[in-house]
């Protein structure tokens, strides 16, 4: 498993292997959205949290269609499933992979964007807090996404529309808790929900990626 | 580790393409696929190797036993030689690939991206996997394509090697090995095609 993580996060950092695609797609469109808003300080503020964590979650959605695919061309998904590693087991790691290459920047990039936002002061903390709980979950549901979609040609806009909408209570509880947090309200309820959704996807999904993996390479 | 098929029916997205299909591959034995193109070969290892489910029949003895290698080598192009060996090895719970590096005289490529290679050396590559997984039986699809007359007396030799130490494979080919093996030929086995299995999905894939 360790093997497999190394390998994933090694292809990643080499040629080609798309790390930072996510980072710079994020930090363009927060970037963006301050032109398109107009000047207004005030406004910025209110919807920092939330454009934020949109722009974080269509970040972690850019680099799903190859988590799978690229193993599946080369064959490399059909001799894995051979091998004595379980494919839940795998599947679980290549979705860590994708989180350390993609979430885990995300996070801490947020902080520094939410400067571009005129993010309010209290709301640093628990922004990166709810990002760090949040995205393992965009990561674990986006791997069944990928794992649906494996046989498919040019699956990407597919595997978009797929996992958007199961990616919906994710975004209302991290928003939620980053915007209660920049308000100064007190985020518990929400953090705590999305720590829910987390730990159950991470608990969850593996299986059913593995399942649909397994009808896909037949 | 003695695997046995008996009486398999399999299908291809749907289609029956072999009924009525038995054999035993003993350790130390080698077993030669043939047929045309379109047989069911591929399907028939497929389905050794624990990639698809057979029709009917049953197959024993396979279980976590086989190092399968199909038409694609599972290389990783920005991966030297030495680390994608690396990986199958720790995939498989071992850690030397010197053997294997021998075996396909890979020892100069060691440090080349897999990438750059040639079409013959990546097929090197892909087959000496097969030695770093330890795995006792090999199910083996077209192993010798792309490769020239030097390769494919070193994959004969992997495979007398391997053979010899009590291993048993299980190929479709269609060159001689000069390998003493069984060979089957999965022509008569050929089911009607116009049998239909279960309900295919293929029209929305």
């Amino acid at each position: 498993m360790i093997a497999l993580l190394m390998r994933d996060l090694r292809l990643a950092f080499r040629a080609g292997g798309g790390f930072g695609l996510g980072l710079a797609f994020f930090l363009i469109v927060t970037t963006l959205v301050p032109f398109s808003v107009g000047p207004q300080p005030a406004l910025l503020s209110t919807i920092a949290a939330g454009v934020l964590w949109l722009g974080a979650l269509l970040a972690c959605l850019l680099s799903l269609d190859r988590l799978l695919a690229l193993d599946y061309e080369d064959g490399t998904l059909d001799l894995l499933l051979t091998a004595p590693l379980p494919l839940e087991a795998a599947v679980s790691v290549k979705a860590l992979a994708h989180w350390i290459t993609t979430g885990l920047p995300l996070v801490l990039a947020a902080p520094v964007l939410g400067v571009l936002l005129n993010l309010p002061g209290a709301g640093y903390g628990w922004l990166v807090i709810s990002l760090a709980i949040g995205t393992p979950a965009l990561s674990v549901i986006g791997t069944f996404g990928a794992a649906l979609t494996v046989g498919i040609k040019r699956g990407g806009l597919l595997l978009s529309l797929l996992v958007l909408p199961l990616y919906v209570p994710t975004l209302i509880f991290g928003a939620e808790a980053a915007r209660r947090g920049a308000a100064g309200l007190d985020p518990a309820t929400p953090l705590l929900m999305l720590a829910g959704i987390t730990l159950a996807t991470i608990a969850l999904m593996p299986f059913a990626s593995a399942a649909v993996l397994r009808m896909g390479l037949r | 580790m003695t695997l046995k098929a008996s009486n398999l029916t399999l299908a291809r997205g749907g289609v029956p393409v072999l009924t009525g299909l038995s054999f035993v591959l003993e350790p130390r034995a080698a077993l030669i696929l043939r047929g045309p193109n379109g047989a069911g070969k591929t399907t028939l290892l497929r389905t050794i190797a624990g990639l698809q489910p057979a029709v009917e029949g049953e197959i024993s003895g396979a279980a976590d036993q086989i190092a399968y290698a199909g038409h694609a080598d599972g290389l990783k192009a920005m991966l030297t030689v030495r680390e994608n060996l690396m990986f199958w090895a720790q995939v498989f719970g071992r850690h030397d690939i010197t053997p294997a590096l021998d075996a396909y005289a890979l020892h100069p490529l060691a440090d080349r991206l897999a990438g750059t290679l040639s079409a013959g050396q990546k097929r090197r590559l892909g087959l000496s996997r097969l030695l770093v997984t330890g795995c006792p039986i090999w199910v083996l699809d077209e192993p010798t394509v792309s490769l020239d007359t030097d390769a494919v007396a070193m994959f004969a030799a992997a495979v007398r090697a391997h053979l010899a130490q009590g291993g048993s494979a299980l190929m479709a080919t269609h060159i001689d090995l000069g390998l003493e093996a069984d060979v089957i030929d999965i022509t008569p086995y050929r089911a009607m095609t116009t049998l239909r299995v279960g309900a295919s999905d293929e029209a929305f894939l």
